[in-house]
């Protein structure tokens, strides 16, 4: 693709537009839930409660997985010698994997 | 040679995303076991464990860390320059350490 | 001017190529000696088979850059007071640089990075026409003259970690022109400007470490020239414009 690093960067820092506002609203979320402890019951019971969390935490996850797998192929270009196209498809494989079990547990709670 | 404030953010920004990263997969995996509800208390309840308990502030502060630091990046590379980006390294940090002390004493209140 | 009271410094140099090892030299101390008249001291005195390079010694030609006690410097304008902790100094060539011989590196690749990102002037206008009139407080004009100082001595394009971890990166040095030349309202091709620094060895690959900032001895900030450019590139990729 011409001009791909130019791309993934703006995937890079497009994604994490997305995501700053999500952590935040997850780290809110963590702060409040944790007092007092964790159960099955309360964490369903908040995010079964309205489709805004299934929705946000989805978004969260699609963001979270391009993201991740793009700053983890620049990681591995910049601190190893595996730069070829095999890398490209083993991030782009990580993504993925990323995806399916984040759309998984966000179905879990939905 | 790297021995200045921005190259430590960068190196904190790097390793908190590489730890994130490996995390992510094992955490996505555990909340899908909330189709089973019983399956997750069974994990919570591994969880109320002192140790794991101190794992779990450190994944915090990295989210905190990871996302302060990269809104300073946002910001660096977005908005017109500042020379006062250097002060954002130390308010980041700080942010962060104040969202992992929020964590500590909400867990153990 | 010899001063015996001083005492003399170790001074240790690197020899041979990519393949080498350091060799140590006394030099005698002088007030308000320079790096640079160390080697000098050296090549004149000890071992005239030492290869190093210099011209102007007065911070202005940009040749005369060394890596001194594992930071890259302008040796003609750093004082060994300053840098010799216990009366040792350590100097090497440029890092990020094939070394020719002894303290001498090939600029070429740093030279031609800057060709790479079309760091050059390219005019608009016939020769015959007037001179183009440029308010100083235009903030393009300002922007341009932030940057537009640089004396292509190769200090940031040594001291950076980018580079070192992607040899093909065009450096702070290359991108930094080119931002000026992006703001310069008389050059003809600001579109071909920003296409060579979109390429995938652009100024995207930057991670704002800063060590370019840390390390320039004209003081300039090659970060925030790259953040520029990558502003004005993605607003051009996202646009179609590219």
């Amino acid at each position: 693709m011409k001009r791909l690093e130019l791309w993934l960067y703006i995937a890079q820092r497009g994604s994490a537009l997305v995501l700053a506002p999500l952590v935040l609203l997850h780290l809110g979320v963590i702060l409040y839930a944790v007092s007092g402890g964790l159960s099955a019951a309360e964490i369903l019971g908040r995010t079964r409660s309205t489709m805004l969390w299934p929705a946000a935490y989805g978004l969260f996850v699609v963001a979270a997985a391009i993201h991740a797998a793009i700053g983890l192929r620049v990681v591995v270009r910049e601190w190893t010698h595996w730069r070829n196209r095999t890398l490209d498809f083993a991030a782009l494989g990580f993504g993925l994997v990323l995806l399916l079990l984040g759309l998984r547990a966000v179905q879990a709670i939905a | 040679m790297r021995n200045h404030a921005s190259y430590r953010a960068f190196l904190v920004h790097r390793l908190s995303g590489l730890g994130l990263a490996l995390f992510l997969p094992i955490h996505l995996i555990v909340l899908g076991l909330a189709v089973e509800a019983s399956a997750l208390d069974g994990f919570l309840r591994w969880s109320e464990l002192p140790l794991v308990k101190a794992a779990e502030t450190i994944l915090v502060v990295l989210l905190a860390l990871h996302m302060f630091g990269g809104l300073r990046l946002l910001a660096i590379e977005l908005l017109p320059w500042s020379d006062r980006q250097k002060n954002w390294i130390g308010w980041a940090a700080a942010a962060s350490l104040a969202v992992g002390a929020g964590f500590v004493i909400r867990t153990f209140a | 001017m010899t001063n015996a009271s001083l005492g003399t410094l170790k001074v240790e140099i690197w020899r041979g190529a990519e393949e080498g090892d350091f060799e140590t030299f006394e030099v005698p101390s002088q007030p308000s000696q320079t790096v640079l008249d160390l080697v000098t001291y050296v090549q004149r005195k000890l071992d005239p088979s030492l290869a190093y390079r210099f011209a102007c010694r007065v911070g202005v030609c940009g040749s005369c850059a060394m890596t001194v006690n594992g930071t890259p410097r302008w040796t003609c304008r750093t004082h060994v007071q300053k840098v010799a902790s216990s009366g040792r100094v350590r100097i090497e060539p440029l890092r990020n640089l094939p070394i020719l011989k002894d303290l001498a590196t090939d600029m070429a690749p740093f030279f031609d990075k800057g060709q790479e990102a079309l760091g050059r002037f390219v005019p608009s206008d016939a020769r015959a026409s007037e001179v183009a009139t440029i308010p100083p407080d235009d903030p393009k004009r300002k922007e341009a003259n932030a940057a537009i100082e640089c004396i292509g001595c190769g200090v940031c394009y040594s001291a950076c970690d980018v580079v070192s971890w992607q040899p093909d990166y065009l450096g702070p040095a290359a991108l930094n022109r080119a931002w000026t030349l992006v703001n310069d309202v008389r050059d003809g091709d600001r579109q071909g400007h920003l296409k060579a620094v979109a390429e995938d060895a652009g100024c995207h690959a930057c991670h704002g470490h800063q060590n370019c900032v840390e390390h320039c001895p004209v003081g300039l900030n090659p970060t925030r020239s790259i953040a520029g450019l990558k502003r004005l590139v993605v607003m051009a990729a996202l646009k179609g414009e590219l």
